[in-house]
């Protein structure tokens, strides 16, 4: 077995940039080489030390203060040379955002149904996974800090003692490549699954619809704090809205 | 704000001052507007507006000086470097390293510094690094090899010295 031909190629692996068939190739191989393995190893460690290095640096509020302002309430146009540079500042920087604004709409409402869909596929995984959670436990004072460090917020989890749902475990998901959480609860004989992310895009998918139905999965989805949630299961609706408002509840 | 923070930290980290890095984005907005039309709709974004930082960074009296005085080595389209053969230890990259991983990102040439960020922080793909910074695919990869290399060589550098 020869590791020449695989070598120069596990950079693009961690990146997921080789196709499809190369990647499977690969996959088979790491799995009988040992020193691939750790490389490839050594490459996803340090992908994801420069990741968590990366974001080092957040604007002066001032600095925020000031675009924001520009683009909340344009002042009226004073027509002195000390005024021109700040407002064509403001009005550049409401165009762009408008423009980027828009682009993003029109890119969610495409991507709408795609995002509920992965979640969805994730879902379905988590059934028929074997080891559908990495850290199995009932307790919600377990779980919650098996996330610290993992994920880059933190949530509240609910009391269920007087519910029919057991918290059964949790594990790290991703949605468009951002760490998140991914809660599996039973209720009777179902699962239910609570994504929790970061919610970086203010008008994504769920706002106009916290509750749909995908796949004839039941998904309700909500935002409070900062995070965007959603909770994906085949129970009844009523089994999903009860668990909802716990979580917000506990929220 | 969409990619408000983002551009501020990607610009934060080219210059590596405040006042800098809030002049390099106000100023890539404002070329941004001006140069809106030259953005085709469909195409990415996100890599139109990266660019326009970017190329705004190289032109500013920094971005000229870190440029001229890092000479990289020449990059192949063919080229691929060998893979490392550093021990597990000596490149443990864990959370307790974060510092030293930071402090490492900001002693790299700016081209890497820069490419890594892109790809690791952004996660921009192959495709959109190439269009960001211009360079052909191959380029980036072998870029990406070696600025991967020049990093680990450096947090080995400072562990070292610690």
């Amino acid at each position: 077995m020869t590791c020449d031909r695989w070598t120069e190629k596990l950079d693009a692996y961690v990146d997921g940039e080789l196709p499809a068939a190369e990647a499977r190739a690969l996959d088979e191989h790491l799995r009988g080489c040992p020193s691939c393995a750790a490389q490839s190893l050594r490459n996803v460690q340090l992908k994801r030390a420069v990741h968590a290095a990366g974001r080092r640096f957040t604007p002066d509020p001032a600095f925020r203060a000031r675009i924001q302002k520009a683009i909340a309430a344009p002042k009226p146009i004073l027509w002195s040379q000390r005024w021109l540079p700040v407002l064509a500042t403001a009005t550049a920087a409401v165009l762009l955002i408008a423009s980027a604004f828009l682009l993003t709409v029109q890119h969610n409402r495409r991507g709408e149904q795609q995002l509920i869909g992965e979640l969805v596929d994730q879902h379905v995984a988590i059934l028929a996974s074997a080891n559908p959670v990495d850290v199995v436990s009932t307790d919600r004072h377990t779980v919650k800090p098996w996330f610290a460090g993992k994920i880059p917020f933190t949530f509240n989890l609910p009391e269920l003692q007087s519910s029919p749902f057991v918290l059964v475990g949790g594990r790290v998901s991703y949605l468009r490549q951002s760490p998140g959480a991914e809660l599996i609860f039973r209720v009777r004989q179902h699962q239910i699954s609570v994504f929790i992310f970061q919610d970086q895009a203010p008008r994504e998918a769920g706002v106009n619809e916290p509750v749909r139905t995908a796949l004839s999965f039941q998904v309700r989805t909500w935002r409070h704090n900062g995070l965007q949630y959603f909770v994906i299961g085949d129970a009844s609706p009523q089994d999903l809205d009860n668990l909802s408002e716990l979580i917000k509840a506990a929220g | 704000m969409p990619l408000f923070d983002r551009l501020y930290n990607f610009a934060h980290w080219l210059t590596q001052d405040r006042h800098e890095a809030e002049d390099l984005v106000q100023e890539t907005y404002v070329k941004a507007l001006k140069g809106f039309r030259s953005f085709q709709q469909g195409t990415n974004f996100r890599a139109w507006i990266y660019q326009i930082l970017r190329n705004t960074f190289l032109t500013s009296r920094t971005g000229l000086k870190s440029t001229a005085t890092v000479p990289l080595e020449p990059e192949s389209d063919q080229e691929r470097l060998p893979v490392s053969n550093d021990t597990p230890e000596t490149i443990l990259l864990q959370r307790s390293d974060q510092q030293l991983v930071k402090q490492a990102l900001s002693h790299l040439p700016v081209p890497y510094r820069e490419i890594l960020l892109l790809c690791e922080f952004e996660e921009m793909s192959y495709q959109e690094i190439s269009a960001t910074l211009a360079i052909p695919m191959g380029t980036v990869m072998s870029r990406l090899s070696r600025a991967r290399r020049t990093l680990r060589d450096t947090v080995q550098e400072l562990q070292q010295t610690k």
